[in-house]
């Protein structure tokens, strides 16, 4: 290669490559993100409005958001309003359903127990193991900050 | 005396001159949805409407995808199994199993081989050397991606909604196969050049073109010199899968070398797709890519007397998911294979 060296190329790369559009994207993230939480708030009014508790009502909103999230997947649809919606679709629990099902769906021509079974948590796996791990270093903190 | 004639095919470094000048008597391409709506789709001989073709998972679904390419070459050239004393298969799934599983029951002498995305000109160059010496009268070379298979095994599930950076490229479904013949009629080989491993530390798996590229400047620039030509020789010199950056960067890497290919210069990658319009980011990618325009477009252009001399360099990055995870650099190569109608 001559007398380029590694350095030299990785500039070159830098030059080269286009960046992402970073704006748009966030202002995509933002919108569809925002939607996403509406829909949620909405439909935690509609139970609420039935009469239910706040407890309750924030609970059965994740499971029909989290039904919706799966559901889309399923459909082959998620993964497209992700294309336009960016990290949006990626943030609200509707994300982690996604990552579920998504690799469920994957890995279901592998069988049961080592496809689904085994690699359902591929994706959603380091954020249940570093959020928790995380929660509990919130929960000694607050712990001792409570005292204070 | 033999052996000194022998001695005399290699030339230069790296470049081996096939004085036979073996036969591409008739090649066979088939492709996916995305890509049969792509600026080449006239010229593909059969685009799957189905990603599944109506198999259960997507590796058999690339194993049928090969299967019936190499069966479209053969019936094609109006040639029987038995005709063909080798084949030359290699694809991206692990192990190659696409080509295995593809090929099983034809009953033909295998050789596997894995280029990564170089394993159309990687094939290409074996089967030529094999028809050059005398080993057998008719080989066929073949290879295959397909996008939901690769994406499963280097990115992520198919389904999963995560955003591409404009870098990444987009792995073509498709499949192209070519058979050698010592007699016929069609192009013909005449020149290959091996490439060697090149790694410039780039270790970013979205932007494989990148990588890619100084492999490509590398066997360009030897294949050149070992051949003693100027790039104006050659009508086209097509890159395998560098896409929009990696070809921007091999066009750079090599004038500043002193050799201009940017007036005849092409990539695969770049053809396959409407980069824009298909929104595939940089291009497309993978062993189909080049293996698919080759076996269609530029077979065509060659069969058919539209350019004299092509010049097939096929580009490979050979990492894996562990290596990636691992945050090692992406060594790549690239095989140059020369072509005249």
């Amino acid at each position: 290669m001559g007398s380029l060296t590694n350095k030299d190329y990785d500039k070159l790369i830098k030059k080269a490559s286009p960046n992402s559009t970073l704006f748009k994207d966030m202002l995509m993230s933002f919108i569809t993100g925002g939607i996403i939480c509406s829909i949620g708030q909405i439909i935690l009014h509609f139970i609420k409005g039935m009469g239910f508790s706040t407890e309750y009502s924030s609970g059965a909103t994740s499971i029909i958001m989290i039904f919706l999230g799966s559901f889309l997947t399923s459909l082959t649809i998620y993964d497209k309003i992700a294309n336009y919606g960016k990290s949006g679709t990626l943030v609200p629990i509707t994300g982690f359903a996604n990552s579920v099902v998504s690799a469920a769906m994957e890995f279901k021509s592998e069988g049961y127990i080592m496809g689904v079974g085994a690699k359902m948590f591929t994706i959603a796996g380091p954020v249940l193991v570093f959020g928790t791990i995380s929660s509990v270093i919130c929960g000694i903190i607050y712990y001792f900050f409570y005292f204070i | 005396m033999n052996m000194n004639m022998n001695m005399n095919k290699k030339i230069g470094l790296q470049t081996i001159k096939l004085d036979s000048k073996p036969v591409i008597i008739e090649t066979f391409s088939s492709v996916g949805k995305k890509e049969g709506e792509g600026p080449l789709k006239d010229y593909f001989h059969k685009v799957h409407q189905d990603e599944f073709l109506n198999k259960p998972t997507w590796e058999q679904a690339e194993t049928e995808l090969m299967r019936t390419t190499v069966l479209g070459a053969v019936s094609n050239a109006q040639i029987k199994f038995s005709d063909i004393d080798y084949i030359f298969a290699g694809d991206l799934i692990n192990q190659c199993t696409s080509s295995s599983f593809a090929i099983k029951d034809f009953g033909i002498p295998f050789f596997g081989i894995f280029g990564a995305c170089s394993t159309m000109a990687e094939g290409l160059s074996l089967a030529s050397i094999m028809v050059d010496a005398g080993y057998a009268k008719k080989t066929i070379c073949t290879t295959s991606s397909h996008f939901c298979g690769a994406e499963k095994q280097f990115r992520f599930p198919v389904e999963y909604g995560s955003v591409r950076t404009p870098t990444s490229q987009w792995t073509v479904t498709g499949s192209g196969a070519a058979i050698l013949s010592k007699e016929g009629e069609g192009p013909k080989v005449t020149h290959i050049t091996t490439g060697k491993i090149v790694d410039m530390g780039v270790s970013d798996a979205n932007n494989m073109g990148a990588a890619m590229a100084p492999a490509a400047c590398d066997t360009i620039y030897t294949h050149l010199k070992d051949t003693n030509r100027h790039p104006s020789y050659y009508d086209l010199i097509v890159t395998g899968d560098l896409a929009d950056i990696g070809s921007k960067l091999v066009c750079d890497l090599l004038k500043r070398q002193g050799v201009d290919i940017s007036k005849n210069h092409k990539d695969c990658g770049s053809m396959i797709f409407d980069t824009k319009e298909q929104k595939v980011d940089a291009g497309g990618s993978g062993c189909g890519c080049c293996g698919s325009v080759f076996c269609s477009y530029l077979y065509h252009l060659l069969k058919n007397k539209k350019i004299k001399n092509l010049l097939l360099v096929a580009t490979g990055a050979l990492m894996n998911p562990v290596s990636s995870c691992q945050g090692q650099s992406i060594p790549s190569i690239a095989h140059a294979v020369a072509i005249e109608s």
